[in-house]
């Protein structure tokens, strides 16, 4: 049940993002606050695939933007490649920004209709000076190819003339341009149909695996993340509930938030159909979260002690930490 | 057993500037009463277009229809606008895929939900409105009283689908159409919906059509499966006989590209390379011949017609799996 604590930080040599206290608010009126992301902590290694899990309003897509410091967050730090994004002056920053790119979830209104393709991937590369004019379009070519699209046929189109799966492969395109070290994908594949979401996913797979990616993927599926991720971290209510590799995860989550997330994929098989209670209501309100653990609310196996004391992460099996004062064993 | 919907030789074409688009083509679908139908498909399709179609609506002066709709006694693709109109509500209802855009921004969620028990079965104002609190109640809506009063901003996702639930179900309708219903929903949420959706149609005995691209939600919550491609229905089964025997490589492959949940993490999920075929120029073969990986020299040349299997499972397909090439 949602709470705090650090002792799932790896402190590795190789840590390319180290987020630490994370905490984001919003300031709504005189008296209420959005607590988005509440002292979050997290580590992601080179060349890892981190995943956030999470239901709507749980402060994920809070935590990507907080990340690349829009807005910065109300306290904590952001290490990226060993820099402290957080105290960073703002052209350091601007320039720290081309090594981390983000995905968005509607990949068509992320890209500017009047724009053409050529435009579109040309941008960034022409506001970093990459190259002459020849060596930005070779490049251009180069992306296009990358992603699965012939550039003869697209470079002159704009983003209405494409599908949304099309769209998605522009913006990862878009996304590599400035070759990053870390791409922070935000539910890249939830408005995409089933049939193209697996063409985008192993589309991600492959560009991480040709140049060496760490990302962030944000979904509020777990079928969807499982086939991508290194690790796995369950957000409720701006606070980290489990995070684990996607083989125990998935296997025994010792959540009881995880375990109705995963009872709440449906599953293709009418002889399968799960008999479960399903987690009911929705989250409570982020401008006044429930005290101790936040999950408690909602969660069946709750006790006096969760409303008064908040469950700190520790682990219950090897690199698998859960905040949860009754977990699933 | 009667049907309640019986679509039989379904066709609509849009004039386009760039020529007569074929969006759906010989689609027979029958519905009994009191049965769950799913229509499974990708975007484009036809799915939707097949939907509006059977509600008897899409009249405008760029359409041509061809084929029956019969509902309930009722011939819709030889009624006017008017006629097919007193049908909705008490007949028959939709439920869309984006609940905010499909109520109305500036009113009332108790006004949204009273309008049609006023028209449709003449209350007044205020039995309306005791009555949509009764509705919201149904519809597992906390705090109705509140709600009633509520603007469609101010509600979640989750809740403003269950509110156009209510307005579907408001004056009892034999038959509802939805389209995508949880397709912009948490999967959370759409697991409550889906629930929902399944108590109620015991509870009011009434029929479905659920329209999903997802054949993960149609497993548990329909009772037959028609899979459409390219605007023509290319399998119809009872949903469990589907599932097990599946003929039509279309709908094989469909299935295999969901992200499931006891995938291997780190592999690579299966693709439905390619994409569907323009509407504008259907070409002679079949339409996922291009994609197919079973296509042999026949598939492109003709059009598969539609077979039928002795315990009445349909497909389109000259080589069906299961059945030596």
């Amino acid at each position: 049940m949602a709470g705090s604590g650090t002792a799932h930080m790896r402190n590795s040599v190789d840590s390319v993002l180290t987020v630490r206290d994370l905490t984001v608010e919003f300031k709504i009126s005189k008296d209420k606050v959005v607590k988005a992301v509440s002292g979050l902590s997290f580590d992601v290694v080179k060349g890892e695939t981190l995943a956030v899990v999470g239901e709507s309003g749980c402060g994920k897509t809070t935590l990507a933007r907080a990340i690349l410091q829009l807005p910065p967050p109300n306290s904590g730090e952001v290490i990226f490649n060993g820099t402290d994004l957080t105290s960073l002056p703002k052209e350091n920053l601007r320039s720290a920004r081309t090594s981390m790119q983000m995905i968005f979830q509607d990949p068509i209104s992320s890209l500017d209709p009047r724009m053409t393709v050529q435009q579109l991937i040309d941008e960034p590369l022409e506001i970093w000076g990459r190259g002459t004019r020849e060596e930005r379009n070779e490049r251009i070519n180069t992306l296009l190819n990358n992603v699965g699209l012939e550039p003869e046929l697209v470079l002159n189109r704009r983003s209405y003339e494409f599908s949304g799966g099309q769209c998605q492969r522009i913006s990862i395109a878009r996304a590599l341009a400035l070759d990053p070290r870390m791409l922070i994908c935000d539910e890249p594949v939830s408005a995409l149909d089933v049939s193209i979401q697996a063409q985008i996913l192993n589309l991600l797979q492959d560009m991480k695996d040709q140049f060496g990616l760490t990302m962030v993927f944000i979904s509020h599926d777990l079928a969807v993340v499982k086939a991508v991720s290194d690790r796995v971290m369950v957000m409720y209510l701006g606070k980290i509930c489990e995070i684990a590799t996607p083989e125990a995860l998935y296997s025994k989550p010792a959540h009881h938030y995880t375990k109705a997330l995963l009872d709440s994929v449906p599953i293709a098989d009418p002889t399968r159909q799960k008999i479960t209670e399903l987690l009911q209501g929705e989250p409570p309100s982020p401008m006044n979260p429930p005290s101790g653990c936040r999950f408690r609310t909602r969660c069946h196996a709750a006790t006096a002690r969760c409303a008064e004391h908040e469950p700190q992460l520790q682990e219950v099996s090897p690199g698998q930490f859960v905040a949860c004062h009754h977990p699933i064993v | 057993m009667s049907s309640l919907l019986s679509i039989k030789n379904l066709g609509v074409n849009f004039d386009t500037p760039r020529g007569s688009l074929e969006a759906v083509r010989g689609v027979d679908i029958e519905i009994p009463a009191g049965t769950s139908v799913g229509v499974v498909g990708e975007s484009g399709s036809g799915k939707t277009v097949m939907c509006r179609a059977a509600m008897g609506l899409l009249q405008g002066s760029n359409v041509q229809r061809t084929g029956t709709v019969v509902f309930d006694g009722n011939e819709l693709t030889a009624m006017t606008k008017e006629q097919v109109r007193d049908l909705f509500g008490s007949g028959m209802a939709m439920i869309f895929q984006d609940p905010m855009t499909a109520l109305n921004p500036v009113r009332r969620i108790g006004s949204q939900i009273s309008e049609g028990l006023r028209v449709r079965l003449g209350m007044s104002k205020k039995d309306a409105l005791v009555r949509s609190k009764e509705l919201l109640e149904l519809v597992r809506i906390p705090n109705p009283t509140a709600v009633l009063k509520s603007f469609p901003y101010q509600l979640s996702g989750g809740m403003r689908q269950r509110v156009m639930i209510a307005i579907a179900i408001a004056c009892n309708p034999k038959l509802l159409f939805a389209d995508e219903p949880t397709t912009a929903l948490d999967v959370t949420v759409q697991a409550q919906i889906l629930q929902l959706l399944r108590e109620l149609r015991e509870d009011l005995k009434m029929s479905m059509v659920l329209v999903t691209h997802d054949l993960g939600v149609v497993a548990g919550n329909t009772d037959y499966v028609a899979v459409m491609y390219a605007g023509e229905v290319v399998e119809y089964a009872p949903t469990t006989k589907l599932f097990a025997d599946m003929r039509m490589p279309y709908t094989e492959a469909l299935l295999e590209s969901i992200p499931k949940i006891d995938h291997k993490s780190g592999t690579r999920l299966s693709v439905i390379a390619g994409r569907l075929p323009n509407p504008t120029d259907r070409g002679v073969g079949c339409g996922f011949a291009p994609r197919c990986k079973y296509a042999q020299e026949k598939c492109h040349t003709q059009h598969p017609e539609l077979q039928k299997d002795p315990d009445g499972h349909l497909y389109r397909c000259w080589f069906p799996i299961g059945e030596a090439l």
